[in-house]
């Protein structure tokens, strides 16, 4: 029905190139045609926060981008968060350790949503932390793990020296 | 029931989560996740009227749109499913009229969403395209937008069969509550209502239904609270064997109870996976889950408290009047529960309540996290603080004085529950629990802190609430554990986490009775096929049901492993310990058997008998059958400021005091308790579900409706106290409601704390700052 266009993006350090419709937002991209189901929609609508994504470093909401504006771009996803070797980020282990997710289903936009955080901050206080999270809803959890997750996380990557 | 105390090393750690290393990865399988070759995509033609009758339906040019499959309405579902509405699984003499939802409208659409039509296409989007035109014919009729004018004469009918909007109607009472009033020195009335909200997990609904011709069966996968409930439902609308219908639920995305129910769309996919022979994906959008997932919480109460002149509660009355929504698919449970919830952790010597449940056209309304336990301790914290008030007593005093005594348990309340047994509380020491939460937030200093903000021109309130939770209810839950000839052991049961880490609790359970590392468990849930009964995640009843089954299952097989090794190495199996694997004889490191030898051992070689009386296998499964509740307490004290220029609360401080019996893992309970209090927060003081006069839902998403964020839930200080429940072999409580069900009494109350400098009264939830606002004004004029 409508016009086919080419995307070639990078995801994750990996080159993909796809044939889409122009409606067809990034979150559908990611998931349905490059497969990669760890990003989520929760709301559609650009609120909730699940679906955040990082293009070119900066978190974007990956419902409210289109597939074809993503042309030329570097993503990371969630799937890209892990250090090289597969051993989870300080971040994601701390959120392990915290007990900072429960049904997980949120977890995957608000790990990116901090990883920039912590890039950009590396010494964020509670309330700095809590205002940057406050672009993602959890109904689970109640924050309170999150945020403790993301303190530790920050004091330890301190430790080693900001090397990531 | 005792004697097997489920002492070891894993039952009460901390650990960390078995299932958090794939979810934090993004390899988590959530049903969108899930992709069948040829899968096509449905998209659902949903009532725009809160209630019309459907004269037609014309989807010629849907079906016109190429990369459309199919259009089905209720004219082309099999006779069955078209015929019978949705199964009642929870019938009540009560319900006089128990009005089920058809799979798809026929003549007559009874809310905003109600779904008519379904399309199946290429692609989500084309679905949507073609949904968008198919056209249906609806004559609007007048709709019924609120409970109370529900039930008032002139009210117009909410279904036009109907002659009347009174969908169930039964007394709750004990005592003699007429002579109670007649004596009472002091009667105070009041009008509460608590308004409607959702449970808006963060992953929507979702489902495929995939047709296998070559079996003739159907697979559902399903976003759910417990696949053997969809089980029931498939069977009672289609004609099919039990060997033809599996239900799997993969990882869930939050639940909080709607997702347990059994709805339309799941049906209308298995009909069209049939029809077309493909599998048929549909994931609810967010405006969907608006006006397609049920709700919970509108409720108005009338309620006369009588009390002595120390403050002593002799009784309570009244009437509560609850709103069903469209239909009646969790029967009377929510407004029995919200009933008996009432009287709390309170010694109320007479208690009559008439219960009416009203239909409505909106969303019907089914157990949302706290299942009508908030609205009940709501209305009895809420008359306390103004007794309180009028007596000049101190609220925490005034409660302290009613209290049920720990000498007191099991305290039969007087009440008779759904199920016809006596409401018993089992176990709890409630003078403690809110004595500790008293001592947690320095309640003695409050005064101090007031005064000195009040000299200030800031406004701080506390706010105490209550509550007794039941929990653990039955009928029953599984587990099959089962020693593979491999010697790998897997757990599987019926329940189905949504969050609450039933991999990780389930394996604890089951590693202190296998002398293993939880790890060495696999807990396989969400499936039909692996257990044969379920019902399901839902009431704050895993861990007592499933749990407790898990324990006594591990029991068994541990004894059987013993029974073989023991037979195997020649020795009694009394000198034999488990321990990382192995069956090992006391005090003699050389003489042990491995879990795989005595696995094999136990499945006998073919042309060998097995000795007499032996089943083959390590495996057992048991299903709890628990004989009524056990009943949870909790206290909560809220320190809020509330801004008078512009209605905002800022919650200073919040205490949680938590008895939910023996903890299995205090990590994992504490994350429910404070995201249980943050759902609280958002029912307290955000989220309004909002309808026109014509039951036109105006809040659609979320920017209309506001769900707390990390900026709205403060730090919440959790303590525990634990009384075992005597009531399962483990002692535990449920643990996953409490939150939610006592944080509205408290935060609202500390919110008329901090105004009572200008006489505001609340009897409401929520309270936003505009209606704050209100209320002030409302006040000084």
């Amino acid at each position: 029905m409508s016009e086919i266009r080419r995307v070639a993006v990078t995801v994750n350090g990996k080159a993909y190139e796809r044939s889409v419709e122009p409606r067809m937002s990034l979150g559908d991209f990611l998931r349905h045609e490059l497969e990669l189901t760890g990003t989520h929609l929760g709301c559609e609508h650009g609120v909730c926060g699940a679906c955040t994504v990082l293009v070119n470093g900066l978190s974007v909401r990956a419902c409210l981008m289109l597939a074809v504006q993503a042309q030329g771009q570097e993503i990371t996803t969630v799937e890209g968060l892990a250090r090289a070797d597969g051993a989870l980020s300080p971040l994601q282990q701390a959120f392990w350790e915290k007990h900072a997710l429960q049904c997980g289903f949120c977890t995957p936009g608000i790990l990116c949503t901090l990883t920039e955080l912590l890039r950009d901050n590396p010494d964020p206080s509670e309330a700095e932390i809590r205002a940057t999270l406050s672009g993602n809803i959890c109904r689970c959890t109640g924050y309170q793990a999150i945020v403790d997750a993301t303190l530790l996380a920050a004091e330890r990557m301190r430790g080693e020296g900001g090397a990531r | 029931m005792s004697g097997h105390p489920a002492t070891g090393q894993w039952f009460g750690a901390g650990v960390r989560r078995v299932e958090d290393p794939a979810l934090l990865a993004g390899k988590g399988c959530f049903v969108d996740d899930i992709h069948l070759p040829g899968t096509l995509h449905a998209a659902f033609v949903r009532s725009p009227h809160a209630h019309a009758r459907v004269k037609g339906i014309d989807a010629a040019a849907a079906r016109a749109l190429e990369g459309v499959h199919a259009v089905i309405s209720a004219a082309d579902l099999p006779d069955t499913a078209r015929t019978k509405r949705l199964p009642l699984f929870v019938p009540n003499p009560a319900m006089t009229q128990p009005l089920m939802p058809h799979v798809l409208a026929r003549e007559e659409v009874s809310f905003v969403g109600e779904a008519v039509a379904l399309v199946v296409a290429e692609s989500r989007a084309i679905a949507e395209d073609a949904a968008a035109l198919v056209a249906v014919d609806y004559e609007p009729l007048p709709a019924v937008n609120d409970c109370l004018a529900a039930i008032a004469p002139a009210s117009p009918a909410a279904h036009i069969n109907s002659s009347s909007n009174i969908a169930a109607r039964f007394p709750i009472a004990y005592g003699d509550a007429e002579k109670a009033f007649a004596a009472a020195p002091h009667v105070f009335r009041e009008h509460f209502y608590l308004h409607r909200g959702g449970a808006f997990f963060m992953e929507t609904r979702g489902a495929i239904a995939q047709y296998e011709p070559q079996k003739d069966a159907v697979t559902l996968y399903v976003s759910s609270q417990g696949p053997h409930t969809h089980k029931r439902g498939l069977l009672e609308l289609f004609d099919f064997g039990e060997e033809q219908i599996r239900v799997i639920t993969p990882d869930v995305g939050g639940g909080f109870g709607p997702k347990s129910g059994f709805y339309p769309e799941y049906p209308a996919l298995v009909a069209a996976a049939m029809k077309l022979r493909r599998p048929v994906k549909w994931i609810e959008d967010r405006r969907e889950n608006f006006v397609a997932s049920n709700q919970e919480r509108d409720q108005h109460w009338d309620l006369e408290l009588a009390v002595a002149k120390d403050g002593k509660i002799l009784g309570l009355r009244g009437r509560m009047v609850h709103e069903a929504g469209a239909y009646m698919s969790h029967g009377v449970v929510t407004p029995w529960i919200s009933a008996c919830t009432a009287p709390g952790p309170y010694v109320i010597p007479a208690y009559k309540l008439d219960v009416v449940v009203a239909f409505t056209n909106k969303i019907t309304v089914t157990p949302v996290r706290g299942a009508g336990r908030p609205q009940g301790v709501f209305v009895m914290e809420r008359l306390l603080d103004r007794v309180a008030r009028a007596l000049k007593l101190d609220p925490a005093e005034l409660r302290r004085r009613n209290l049920i005594g720990p000498e007191q348990m099991p305290y039969a309340v007087g009440l008779i529950f759904r199920d016809g047994k006596p409401v018993t509380y089992d176990s709890g020491d409630y003078p403690a629990c809110q004595a500790k939460a008293l001592a947690a937030i320095d309640y003695a200093g409050f005064a101090a802190r007031q005064d000195k903000a009040r000299a200030e021109g800031r406004y701080l309130g506390i706010g105490i609430s209550n509550s007794v939770e039941g929990t653990g209810l039955g009928p029953h839950e599984g587990a099959t554990i089962r020693i593979a000839s491999n010697g790998k052991i897997t757990l599987f049961t019926g329940a189905t986490p949504q969050g609450q880490g039933h991999k990780t609790t389930y394996a604890q359970i089951a590693a202190d009775q296998l002398g293993v590392d939880i790890r060495d468990i696999t807990v396989v849930t969400g499936d039909t096929s692996v257990i044969a009964y379920g019902v399901g995640t839902v009431a704050s009843r895993s861990a007592v049901n499933a749990g407790s089954a898990t324990h006594l299952a591990a029991i068994e097989v541990a004894k059987k492993v013993k029974r073989i090794a023991a037979d195997m190495m020649e020795v009694a199996p009394e000198d034999l310990v488990l321990e990382g694997g192995f069956a090992k004889v006391r005090g003699v490191p050389d003489m042990k058997k491995s879990f795989r030898e005595i696995a094999v051992r136990s499945l006998g070689m073919p042309g060998f008998a097995l000795p007499a009386g032996t089943q083959p296998g390590l495996e057992n499964t048991t299903y709890f059958t628990p004989e009524r509740a056990t009943y949870a307490n909790n206290t909560h004290v809220a320190e809020v400021e509330v801004d008078t220029g512009t209605g905002e609360v800022r919650i200073l401080r919040y205490v949680v005091v938590h008895d939910c019996g023996r903890v299995i893992n205090p990590l994992l309970i504490e994350g429910q308790v404070v995201g249980g209090v943050a759902h609280g927060i958002g029912n307290a003081l955000l989220e309004r579900m909002v309808y026109d006069e014509n039951a036109q839902p105006l809040s659609m998403n979320f920017g209309e409706y506001l769900l707390p964020l990390a900026t709205d839930v403060p730090r919440i200080e959790v303590h525990h106290i634990e009384s075992p429940s005597p009531l399962n072999p483990l002692g535990v409580k449920g643990a996953g409601e409490g939150g939610t069900i006592t944080a509205i009494a408290a935060i609202v109350g500390a919110i008329e704390d901090a105004l009572a400098p200008f006489g505001v009264r609340i009897t409401e939830a929520p309270v936003t700052p505009q209606r704050i606002i209100e209320l002030i004004e409302a006040a000084k004029s």
